[in-house]
């Protein structure tokens, strides 16, 4: 059949689009902060965290089918890890490596604990406990200040020590091959290695025994079941999986931003995130980069956009941009569900490439196990 | 009627209540290795509920039962899909937005063991397994006739083919007993037809058939043994013949149809 060569082709064109796409992707800080200025290569590195963030919403939203509003308490788990284990507040500097892949387990092992008391839920209710766990983490951050002071409250942690190794630090200008890289640039780089990290295991996981048995439960929770399907463990993994990702850019984020505190980590952050994988595609890795791209780059374009334009149109500011802001923004976001319901990118069937032609074998097989049929 | 001890599936007075509503009481039978056993009744008789409970979906009330020997009264529906039971629904529930040959590897979940880090690493066990996976969701779509792009997603469907891609996907868990809920629904004569071949082909591999359904034919050309509800309660049992000239069957069920 021609399905044969189909794969071979399409895999020719796959490594031109690879190619093109590493040359913009490693160009883009340079280019950007040519263009637009420092303070986009800035919005760079927070698209990543965010992309980070909602592919690992995706993998409890999109493939298992679990709403999530409380997804940042697990940003926020990975966040103060890194600030608790990195910075003047305990006087402990452990060294990145242990304190990044810790906040991942850590958040993970989080995503078990408020995954299992939930398990028994679906749809509305389930999005409303989570919605109540995310709050509560974020309370208890906010008021770890008394009788111990953990968290330092209200107030945050600050002076976080930036992602460093080796005497190498992200947080200062660095000379790589003689190219002067800022700090931003070396963040981008650094952010851009690990949304590639996420990408490439949300790929492999997708494709897999466990990624099929999450689509499953999201299709029919019942069926997967008696299919013989253990729910309670495949959801939880779902959401454990879920949540060492959003450990994991929680600790870089710590590190980047050199100071957080529980504001970060409110519902709407959690809100965002799931926009982000609703209006890009559920369950299509893709779309959920769009989503995240998207939602992280329009608002600052109507931030620095909608006052230029007002004064091109009325020959003056009407409406002061920042509240004008999140109005455009929420009726981007209507009209795009209204336009595409499924998201912008809606993940297609996939087409695996399968070969045709052991169609002898199978027969044999056939006949073998149930004797010849027909 | 003693149970034998070449029966797999051996249920002893199970009884299950929806508030006052006794949907099955003391129903006690058995089933052979290998047979086809017809499970009729009018509605709402507990025909229904009974597959629920054997495969672990509703707790039963009072009573037990064995399947090859060991007692699953408590167990969940996973437990009971791994000890050998498959089954499909009455109302067809396919993982609708899956391809058919997903919906038919999902069935193989049980069977087999990749887990995350093997998913991950794609490593040569990983990746024999999730061949072998995919070789036999095609075997099994193939013999249960559906032919075509696998990849249609199995909403996109025709009827007759979302029926049979169920009975796929619940013979890809590997049962030794496949419990099937009025498959033949919904269906014309020629689909119905080769429906008979198709459970004939399962039953001659070594699968004991339980088998709900409505079309009197079918079951009746069908099963080695028939059980009749009515209300929740075993009324008969026996041969197709014996189960068309019993009396309280005619009464309750073959005559209630005719009258
Ligand atoms: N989950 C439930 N909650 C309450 N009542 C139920 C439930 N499931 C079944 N019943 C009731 O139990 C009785 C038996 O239902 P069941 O579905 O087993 O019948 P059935 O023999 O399969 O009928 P049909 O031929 O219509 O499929 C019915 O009266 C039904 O209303
Ligand atoms: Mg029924």
């Amino acid at each position: 059949m021609n399905l044969g060569k189909f794969p071979y082709c399409k895999k020719c064109n796959a490594w031109r689009v690879f190619a093109v796409l590493a040359i913009v992707l490693l160009a883009l800080p340079f280019v950007t902060d040519a263009l637009l200025g420092r303070g986009w290569v800035r919005i760079a590195d927070f698209a990543l965290l965010y992309i980070m963030l909602a592919l690992g919403l995706n993998i409890v939203v999109g493939y298992a089918g679990l709403l999530d509003l409380g997804y940042v308490a697990f940003f926020a788990v990975g966040a103060y890890n890194y600030a608790l284990l990195s910075s003047p507040q305990f006087g402990l500097h452990w060294p990145v490596w242990v304190v990044l892949p810790l906040g991942g387990l850590l958040a993970g092992f989080f995503g078990v604990l408020l995954g299992a008391p939930t398990l028994r839920l679906r749809g509305d209710y389930l999005a409303i406990v989570t919605l109540g766990f995310g709050e509560i983490i974020r309370i208890f951050l906010n008021n770890l200040n008394a009788p111990v002071n953990v968290t330092n409250g209200p107030q945050g942690i600050s002076m976080i020590d930036p992602v460093q190794s080796g005497g190498i630090s992200l947080g200062s200008t660095q000379q790589v091959f003689g190219i002067t890289l800022p700090s931003v640039h070396l963040y981008y780089y650094l952010f851009l290695c690990f949304t590639l990290l996420v990408i490439f295991v949300s790929l492999r996981l997708e494709n897999s025994r466990i990624g099929r048995a999450w689509m499953a439960i999201r299709e029919d929770e019942v069926a997967a079941e008696a299919m013989g399907i253990n729910t309670r463990n495949i959801k939880l993994l779902a959401f454990s999986m879920g949540a060492t990702f959003g450990g994991l850019s929680g600790g870089l984020f710590a590190g980047f931003q050199g100071f957080i505190s529980p504001e970060s980590f409110s519902l709407t952050e959690s809100v965002m995130i799931l926009c982000m994988v609703v209006l890009g595609g559920m369950g299509n890795i893709g779309g959920v980069i769009l989503g995240g791209v998207l939602l992280v780059l329009l608002p600052e374009a109507l931030r620095n956009g909608a006052g230029p334009v007002q004064q091109w149109l009325f020959g003056k500011t009407l409406v002061d941009p920042e509240s004008l802001r999140m109005l455009l923004f929420g009726l981007a976001l209507v009209v795009v569900m209204l336009v595409r319901p499924a998201g912008l990118w809606p993940s297609t069937q996939r087409r695996r490439e399968l070969s045709d032609d052991d169609d002898d074998v199978v027969k044999q097989e056939l006949e073998s196990v149930y004797g010849s049929s027909k | 009627m003693a149970p034998q001890n070449n029966s797999l599936l051996e249920l002893s007075c199970v009884s299950k209540y929806f508030g006052g509503l006794a949907a099955l009481s003391e129903v006690s039978l058995y089933i052979k290795r290998g047979e086809i056993y017809g499970l009729i009744g009018p509605n709402g008789a507990g025909k229904t509920t009974l597959f629920n409970i054997v495969t672990g979906l509703y707790r039963l009330d009072e009573g037990e039962f064995n399947f090859d020997g060991i007692a699953y009264a408590h167990c969940k529906p996973h437990v009971l899909a791994e000890a050998g039971i498959a089954r499909t629904f009455q109302n067809i529930r396919l993982f609708a937005n899956m391809s058919a040959l997903e919906n038919i590897m999902v069935g193989r979940h049980v069977r087999t063991h990749t887990g995350i880090w093997g998913a991950l690493t794609r490593n040569v066990a990983a990746r024999a397994e999730e061949r072998a996976i995919t070789q036999r969701a095609r075997e099994l779509l193939r013999f249960v006739g559906i032919d075509g792009p696998h990849q249609t997603l199995a909403k996109h469907l025709s009827y007759g083919e979302q029926r049979r891609l169920e009975i796929a996907r619940a013979l890809a868990t590997d049962p030794k007993m496949l419990a099937l809920d009025e498959p033949a629904a919904g269906m014309n004569a020629t689909e119905t037809e080769s429906l008979k071949t198709l459970l004939q082909t399962i039953r001659n591999s070594g699968i004991t058939v339980l088998l709900i359904e409505h079309d009197v034919k079918l079951i009746l050309g069908l099963c080695d043994r028939i059980a009749v509800l009515d209300y929740g309660k075993k009324i008969a049992e026996g041969t197709p013949d014996e189960v068309r000239r019993n009396q309280t069957v005619i009464a309750a069920y073959l005559g209630g149809e005719a009258a």
